[in-house]
């Protein structure tokens, strides 16, 4: 019995050591590294230097635009994202012929074979003067300026990150039980408000992951904004580039990395919690 | 050569590079393009295709067959490298960076690897106090004379009577300005930043280098490009948050934005205002009368070089 016992222990431990190892390397240890260094100085030329002082805290207000430009673009960006992916997550699991399914699946992944740096490149020449606003300028629509602006950032934003959120709602969808939508229509409810009462609150899990996923993804980008956004619209992930690598100012860079981590965890919390008190269940499918 | 399975291939490697350096040739900017993409980390491995050739040999000295060099894109010509190789058998691997402080931070970090890199004047005394390069032997270096150097340039190489960079390439940083679009002639920075608020609102473009942007904004008050006072650099702070919300973009890969006429005038370096100009002959390249910052990008052997004796070759080539 005890033999037993400590056989399947040794078992659970050593299936999970190779990704707790992992987890401890490369999550943990950076982390507490990430902690020491914001309580740090930055050393005369650059990078760090020991001490123990919250100044780096006290100086976050320094890079207040980086995070406002954060923490309103990016859920903005999520809830774009949303807005786009849900009609195709439903087209896709409820609506389209069987035998397309799987190909129209491939569609929406294939992009991801290419770089997001490629792609986001080939932005700036389809918004800049001679892409769209030059075909605009037949049409008599004069000088118009697309890149650059917060407006082409969220463009980017969509386009990147759109295949991120359809695929989680489309799971969830496509696990629905259509004996459910039967029995809504049996019972005498109207397609919307089966829709309302039914498939859109089932769906929840599916829309929360996908938001928490780019919302979280989009905490930390960096690429996006820098090309579309012609460094101007300035992310948390821009603001800790700058500080890594230009300033060599290690440690406030580490207190904001510390602070962007306290944030996630938040909006990962509050997502949880919203998709659990309207679905009435604790199903969580982060990917 | 004997049959291999490069026999079958479309292009020799010799042919693909030479491509690839056509292809360079074009807009693409030099330090920001890898900035942004993060591909300075990555490694172009140009020569160990080559490494692989048939070399003669050279007794001298033991050079090995790799070396590894830290320097900036488009920045090389590639014969001079496969020159090398053919010379000495030792196949150089190229490491592009998108700033100084980047290549510092993974030569601090160390085991880098590289056996030379390609430093700008004012990160050498950096390196030297923090001891990660040393005093160059220039008894290796023969085809190195101290009175060709004219000491403007090549000041920064030396310190305390040392020698522990030499001199690569120098240029300027001015401004390239499309002159079609912007007609009225200018020649200071202040003017410049002017324009950057008037004729010039939303079509100008800055470096997002701290240097040259701060430098090149404290100039424009007649201060030094250098200057450490706090007064000075505060005018230039407020100048420059004054002059943001008028720029087009913040941005050192401003090549593309000026070929494609988004942008009217731009913060350059001397390179870049070549290109645009052979390409558009309207794009004009100035320099601020008030003066500015003239670089010179150095040689220089890390401590921990693997392969000095390479480093020392290449060198001497």
């Amino acid at each position: 019995m005890l033999a037993s016992q400590f056989r399947s222990k040794l078992l659970t431990a050593l299936l999970l050591a190779p990704a707790g190892a992992w987890l401890f390397v490369f999550l943990v240890l950076p982390f507490i590294a990430i902690i020491v260094f914001s309580v740090g100085e930055r050393a005369p030329e650059g990078g760090y230097q020991a001490a123990l002082t919250m100044a780096q805290y006290a100086n976050l207000p320094a890079r207040a635009a980086a995070f406002w430009n954060t923490l309103i673009l990016a859920p903005i960006g999520a809830l774009a994202c949303l807005l786009v992916a849900y009609p195709v997550a439903y087209y896709l699991a409820l609506k389209a012929p069987e035998r397309w399914r799987l190909i129209l699946l491939a569609l929406i992944v294939i992009p991801f074979w290419t770089s997001l740096l490629m792609r986001t490149y080939a932005w700036m020449y389809i918004l800049g003067g001679r892409g769209i606003p030059a075909l605009l300028a037949y049409a008599g629509i004069e000088d118009l300026r697309l890149i650059n602006t917060p407006g082409a950032v969220l463009l980017g934003i969509v386009y990147g990150y759109l295949p991120l959120m359809i695929l989680p709602i489309y799971v969830s969808l496509e696990r629905l039980d259509r004996r459910l939508l039967e029995a809504s229509a049996d019972l005498g409810a109207t397609p919307i408000s089966t829709f309302f009462g039914v498939t859109f609150r089932l769906s929840l899990p599916g829309m929360t992951t996908g938001f928490s996923l780019v919302m979280i993804l989009l905490l930390g980008e960096y690429l996006i904004p820098t090309l579309l956004g012609g460094g101007k619209v300035f992310f948390i992930g821009n603001a800790l580039v700058d500080l890594f690598l230009q300033s060599r100012n290690w440690p406030f860079g580490s207190a904001i990395a510390v602070t962007l981590v306290l944030v996630s965890v938040v909006v990962l919390f509050i997502a949880n919690r919203v998709s659990a008190r309207f679905s009435g269940t604790r199903q969580v499918d982060l990917i | 050569m004997s049959k291999s399975y490069r026999d079958g291939l479309p292009v020799t490697s010799e042919e693909l590079v030479h491509q690839l350096a056509r292809l360079k040739r074009g807009s693409i900017s030099r330090r920001h393009f890898l900035g942004v993409t993060g591909l300075g980390i990555a490694t172009a491995v140009l020569g160990r295709e080559l490494g692989l050739l048939p070399t003669p040999a050279h007794a001298a000295e033991n050079l090995g067959d790799r070396m590894s060099i830290a320097t900036w894109p488009n920045y090389h010509d590639p014969a001079t490298f496969e020159n090398f190789t053919k010379e000495t058998g030792v196949a150089v691997e190229v490491n592009v960076f998108g700033s100084n402080e980047e290549m510092l931070a993974k030569l601090q970090a160390g085991g880098s690897g590289w056996s030379l890199f390609v430093p700008t004047n004012y990160t050498i005394s950096t390196y030297m106090k923090l001891g990660l390069i040393e005093p160059l032997e220039l008894a290796k270096l023969t085809n190195f004379d101290a009175k060709s150097e004219d000491k403007r340039f090549t000041a920064e190489g030396t310190i305390d009577d040392t020698v522990y960079a030499l001199p690569k390439n120098w240029g300027t940083t001015g401004f390239a300005v499309n002159t079609k679009k912007l007609a009225k002639p200018m020649t200071t920075w202040k003017e410049f930043w002017d324009v950057a608020m008037a004729e010039g609102d939303g079509r100008t473009m800055v470096h997002d280098y701290q240097l040259t942007t701060i430098g090149n904004a404290l100039k424009s008050f007649g201060f030094s490009f250098n200057s450490l006072k706090a007064d000075e650099l505060a005018k230039a702070e407020e100048l420059l948050i004054k002059v943001k919300p008028h720029l087009f973009a913040v941005s050192s890969d401003y090549q593309p934005s000026m070929r494609a006429g988004d942008a009217w005038i731009t913060m350059c370096w001397t390179n870049d205002g070549a290109q645009l100009h052979r390409d558009i002959p309207e794009i004009a390249y100035v320099l601020g009368k008030e003066g500015g910052e003239i670089w010179t990008d150095f040689f220089a052997i890390p401590k921990d070089a693997p392969n000095k004796p390479a480093g020392y070759a290449l060198l001497t080539i």
